[in-house]
Parts: structure tokens; sequence; C-alpha cells
């Protein structure tokens, strides 16, 4: 609101004619009690046009003083007689606030264009990726976007990195949409994409999280399988790879990661959902992931977001045998659910996902446990059957409130457990 | 007319014994298309998870779902289905013939209502046979002050009166619609099916499958007989340990008095290519 006031009154001041152009400002050193003196002459002066910026005279401060374009000759005289040294801070107010007017009203116009988008609604793919260009020009010091690589149908894969410097800070990876058919994931990483913006600078513990840590957030993970959601089939989970020897395409990606790749709980047959690919990182989607968590190198956590069934979960799916830290990711996972549940109440479970859902070989988090990568977990969103895969648009907004929540828990309990 | 109808009638509900989907075969246009939840391979777990189950875990879980779709079977309606709210307790053993039981205390709430409605308890007995072909699991089900449930009786005797003339002719795709958009009217329909589609899901549970409805495809009202609401659906499932959505045609009739029954279900293949359910 405060910027809408500020610009409207710049905008008034500017409107009524260009009044401050050739002006300067002036910044005065005083010295010596002489020095005051004729400043203090200037000021009484009562056909003064001079603007004191500065009020009350001592040799501890600097003064600074607009003065009119159509004065400037004579003050500068005045103060060069009277040896009172000076410096030009402004060289020309009227120019500085028109490069300030344009930045505050293109500044509001993109506050307003990312406040105008709708988070409560399912969007496509270009709507998107325009959202994400918004966010990062209205956050350039704190976001950029990562083009990591494109997609079998070549879409350009984006991911949101969030970072306040320097060089290969320890990192925490979140990814949703890497099954297209699961909306309400893209939709509230979207949210959560704003929401971490917003908070940054406001919230203690997600400021102090951002000047230790770097948050890279992948909202669409499944270009191609998003896009084929819109326009063909809602239902659509794979990628849209052809599959050579079958009329049937797309690869599950999360059964393509090399992890237990090929063993139970995986397809072999092209026209499966769970079709795992002919092998490991077959699917460019998922190459894309592994490249850029290999490159960098430092990544600390790595939470995949899917929809539904209501389920924080921790390795194995492609075994049922317990991981070393199973106890820890326990704890921290029901730690995390207690701080969703308490915003509306939503029940989730905690457990591997070859226990509390089904065994499945290939997954990401698998993977990315098992080089190293400690907290790895996988979340499954709302709801628990009714809605399924077509949650509502109304239930958009408190599924990524109360999701943000527990991501949140895990986030700040992998700052506080640096490894 | 009438005797024939009647007849014919019975024949239909005869008919009900069902044909698992795997002896029909998808059209040479469709080959390739993936059987309905393939069976998964059993683990060493598996094998141990007999006596007291862990009540979260999807053992357990998935035998209540079944327990859940044998509920809606007897006790749904257009403005009644029921949800899982949690498992309490359950325990597993094998039994003779090879098959295995579950015993199981639960929570169920109606679904419109959410988590936050009231709560039933209930405790059922799952069997699922272990045959050569699939047969259908049995099931033997107490829900305490399952009468005392707020009866939908008005707005159910008003939702027949409706649509019970003559002139009802109901027809509509897609509910809910992509965007989880379903209206008020549909409502009642969307349940109906639910409830029909639990037939089916009942019928072709197994420890492996757990299943959901994930769409309406589409409903059709067909001239009323006998006074039942007789309607056509197309339901899309969706089987989580495989992650298949099933396509089902089905005939279902309802009225106040006799609650639901699926008359005729008929398992569509799904092209591979195909993405839209063919008419």
């Amino acid at each position: 609101m405060r910027v809408y006031l500020a610009v409207f009154a710049l905008l008034a001041a500017v409107h009524c004619e260009e009044l401050l152009n050739g002006d300067q400002v002036l910044r005065i050193h005083v010295e010596s009690e002489d020095h005051i003196q004729a400043l203090k002459e200037l000021e009484e002066d009562v056909d003064s046009v001079l603007d004191f910026w500065t009020h009350g005279f001592s040799t501890e401060r600097p003064i600074d003083i607009r003065v009119p374009h159509t004065s400037l000759s004579a003050v500068k005289d005045f103060l060069k007689k009277n040896n009172v040294p000076f410096t030009v801070m402004i060289n020309n107010v009227q120019e500085l606030l028109d490069r300030e007017t344009a930045e505050m009203v293109s500044n509001a116009k993109m506050e307003r264009s990312t406040k105008s988008f709708n988070f409560a609604a399912y969007h496509d793919l270009e709507t998107l990726y325009s959202f994400m260009d918004t966010l990062v020009a209205s956050h350039p010091n704190l976001i950029t976007k990562v083009h990591i690589g494109n997609s079998y149908e070549n879409r350009p894969m984006y991911a949101l990195k969030f970072s306040t410097g320097g060089v290969s800070r320890p990192a925490i990876w979140v990814d949703a949409g890497i099954h297209s058919r699961e909306w309400v994931t893209q939709a509230s990483a979207a949210w959560i994409a704003n929401q971490i913006a917003s908070n940054y600078g406001v919230d203690p513990s997600v400021t102090s999280l951002l000047g230790q840590m770097d948050i890279y957030l992948m909202i669409v993970t499944n270009p191609d399988g998003y896009v084929f959601t819109h326009t063909d089939n809602r239902m659509w989970r794979k990628t849209r790879s052809v599959n050579s020897g079958s009329s049937c395409r797309g690869v599950d990606p999360n059964r393509n990661w090399d992890a237990g790749f090929g063993g139970p709980g995986a397809s072999k047959d092209p026209c499966s959902e769970s079709y795992h690919g002919p092998y490991a990182n077959s699917e460019v989607e998922v190459k894309n992931v592994v490249d850029l968590i290999m490159g960098h190198g430092n990544f600390k956590s790595f939470i995949s977001i899917h929809s539904y069934s209501q389920l924080l979960m921790y390795p194995y799916g492609y075994t049922c045998t317990d991981i070393p830290d199973k106890s820890e990711l326990h704890s921290v996972g029901t730690a995390a659910i207690k701080e969703l549940t308490s915003l509306y109440n939503t029940i989730y479970q905690v457990g591997s996902i070859c226990k509390i859902i089904y065994q499945a070989s290939g997954g990401s988090i698998d993977w990315t446990y098992n080089i190293g990568i400690k907290y790895s977990f996988a979340f499954e969103l709302r709801d628990t059957g009714y809605y399924g895969f077509l949650l509502p648009a109304n239930q958009i907004i408190p599924t990524a409130e109360e999701t943000w929540l527990g991501l949140k828990y895990i986030m700040e309990y992998v700052r506080n457990h640096p490894y | 007319m009438k005797t024939f109808c009647s007849v014919w009638l019975l024949l239909s509900v005869v008919e009900l014994s069902p044909a698992p989907p795997a002896s029909q075969e998808p059209p040479l246009a469709c080959r390739g298309a993936a059987d309905p939840a393939p069976p998964q391979p059993e683990t060493a777990e598996d094998m141990a998870s007999t006596g007291d189950l862990e009540p979260t875990h999807y053992p357990a879980r998935r035998a209540a779902q079944v327990a859940l779709h044998y509920l809606n079977t007897h006790h749904g309606s257009p403005f009644r289905v029921f949800g899982l709210q949690q498992v309490h307790k359950a325990s597993a053993e094998d039994v003779e013939a090879g098959g295995r039981k579950y015993k199981l205390d639960f929570s169920v709430t109606d679904w419109a209502s959410g988590s936050a409605g009231p709560a039933l308890r209930c405790s059922a007995d799952v069997l699922f046979p272990r045959t050569e072909r699939h047969s259908a699991p049995d099931v033997k089900l107490r829900c305490e002050a399952l009468q005392q449930i707020n009866r939908t009786a008005q707005e159910e005797e008003a939702f027949y009166q409706k649509h019970i003339t003559p002139d009802s002719a109901v027809s509509a795709r897609d509910i809910p619609d992509s965007y989880g958009n379903m209206s008020e009217e549909m409502q009642p329909f969307w349940r109906l099916a639910r409830v029909a589609a639990s037939f089916i899901m009942l019928r072709e549970s197994s420890e492996n499958t757990e299943f959901n409805m994930a769409q309406v495809a589409s409903v059709t009202q067909q001239e009323s007989s006998e006074e039942q609401l007789m309607l056509e659906f197309v339901v899309l499932l969706h089987d989580l340990p495989s992650q298949e959505i099933v396509q089902w045609k089905l005939l279902a009739s309802w009225s106040p008095d006799r609650g639901v029954r699926v008359l005729q279900t008929e398992w569509q293949p799904r092209c591979p290519h195909a993405t839209k359910p063919p008419n």
C-alpha cells in the first residue's frame, strides 16, 4: 500500500510540471563555526528557495541542500567565497526522480501480477512458466531460473533457485509434478515458491535458512506429461517418450531412477503406468535432474511431491528392509506431519514407501538416499481417494498451506543438522 | 410387458456373477493393453505379515478398504458414501484352503463430511481366497450404531421423485471435470456411481490391489423399470499399487427402498493410443 501512496505522491509531484529539472543536491561538509554562520545566513534568507534536507547545523555531520537550477551558480559562488567545502550529491534531481518512479511503477506492476496470479486455480504450462518469470523478476536478488535441460518433446525444464549468495551452498531440492496427473502438486509448488519469496526477510526461520542454504524448487518436473493432461488425457502419468517396438508411449519417471532398477514394483510392459523404461535414467527428464544433483554435489535434502493419499514417506521403496537412518527419518516425518495437521486437521501417515504404500523400484528418493542425501522424503498430498487426482481447485491453497508447514519443518531440521 | 421386464431383470441380476476381466480379450486394435491390477510378487515381508499388523501399513489398509466397499454396497446411497477414517487394529492369519483372513478394527466417516464428521466404529473379517483364478473376497462386517446415523430419507425421496418421472433423461460426462468441479445437481449421481463402482471394486479386490473411483466418465439415465431409477455409468477406477486406470461400464438401479443394485458390468479395454473412453 505504501508503495502505491509513494508512487502516487511522486506521480502527482512529477505531473505538476517538471519542477526539479536541473536541480542539484549539494552536500556541505561543515568544518568550523564560520561555516555554520555562513549556512545560517543562507537559511535565514526569507526569499531563499533553498530546500534544506538536513536541519540543525553541526560539524559532526554533513548538511544536504537541494538547490534549484536557477540559484545554483549563486549558491556555489557563495560557498566557494566562504571556503565551505561541498560535493554534488545528486546531479539532477528530476532525472533521479524519473528513474525511481519508473522502477516503482514497474515493481508495482510486477507485484500486481504475482498478486494477480490465481493460486486457487489450475493453470496450463505456459501460465505456470510465465508465473515463474514474474516471480523471478520481482525477486531478482533471491531467485534465479535454472534451465536444467529439455524434456523429451524439447520443452525447457526449469528449477527456481532461491539463494542469498555463496558458492555451492548446501542445498535442498523440492520437486512437484513428476507424475503429470497429480495437479495439486504443481499448483501447490507455485504457491510455495511465492511463499518462500514473500517470507524471505520477514519470517526469521526462512530468512535464516536462506542465509545458510539454497533451495531448488522444480514446479513442473514432467512438462510433456503436464501438457498432455490438458490437451488429451487428464489421467496421464508418465513421460511422453516413444517406446521402440510398442504403440504405447511413456515411462514412469518414478521407476526410472538407478535404485533397484527393474526390480519388483515396476513393470516391464511399455503400456503399463509403472513401466520402468529400457534402462535407468533413460528418460531425459530424470537424467536432467540426476545431472544437476551430481554436478552440484552438495544437496543435503531431496523432497519429491506427489498426490494422492496423504502420506509422508522415506526410503526405501524398492525393498522393505529398513534404512540405517530409519529412526531419525521417521521421527522427523512424524514431527513434520504434526505441523501439517495442526492447520486444518488433515491426517497424514508416516512410513517407508515399501511398507506404507507399496513396493516400488527405481524411485527418486531411494536413489538420492543411496548417494548420501540423507534427508530424502516423498509427500503424497490430498486427498485419500474421494476426488483423488481431480482435487477441486478450492482445496489448492489449504493443501499448499498445510504442506508448507510440513516442508518448512523438514527444511529447518536439515538446516539445524548439518552433515 | 411387465413380466418380460421382470424376467429380464431377474436374468440380469443372475448375470452379476462376474466374469473376471482377464477372460475378456482386448480387441485386436488394442493389442498390448495392460491387465487391470497385475498381481505383485510376494516379498519376504508378505510372508511375515501374519499375526498383528501395523495399522498404518498397506496390508491392513487394503483389507479395510475392501470392508469399506462392502459397507458402501449395503449402505451407500445418493446421499451417503463412507470413507475410511483410520485403522485401529489389524491382524492376519492363513486359513485352510490357502486363503488369508484379516481381522480389522477401524473407523469410517460419511465421506462428504470429511474426517471431521462423526465416526462409526466397525469391525470386519476380510477373507482373500487364494485360488488360481481370481475370486472375490469374502467380508463379514459389523458397524456400531449404523441404524442410528443421520437418515437422509428426505433427500433420497426428493431425488427419487425428481428423476423417476418419464421425462427425466439425465446425461452427463466427466464428473468431476478435470478441475475437480462437480455441480450440486451431479453430486447424488456421483455418489450413486461410487456406490455402484463399489460392487466392482469389492469383486475385483485382492491383497495386491487398492481401488478408488477416479472419475465418472459418463452417466446416462435409462428408462425406469420396476420403479427403479436405471442408470448406465462409465467409471474410471484407479488402482494404487499398479497405478492403472481401469474403465468399467455398468448398469445400476436404485430406489430409496431397494438401495443400489448392479445389474451388468463390462470391463472396457484401454487402447494404448486411445485417450478418450470409447463410446
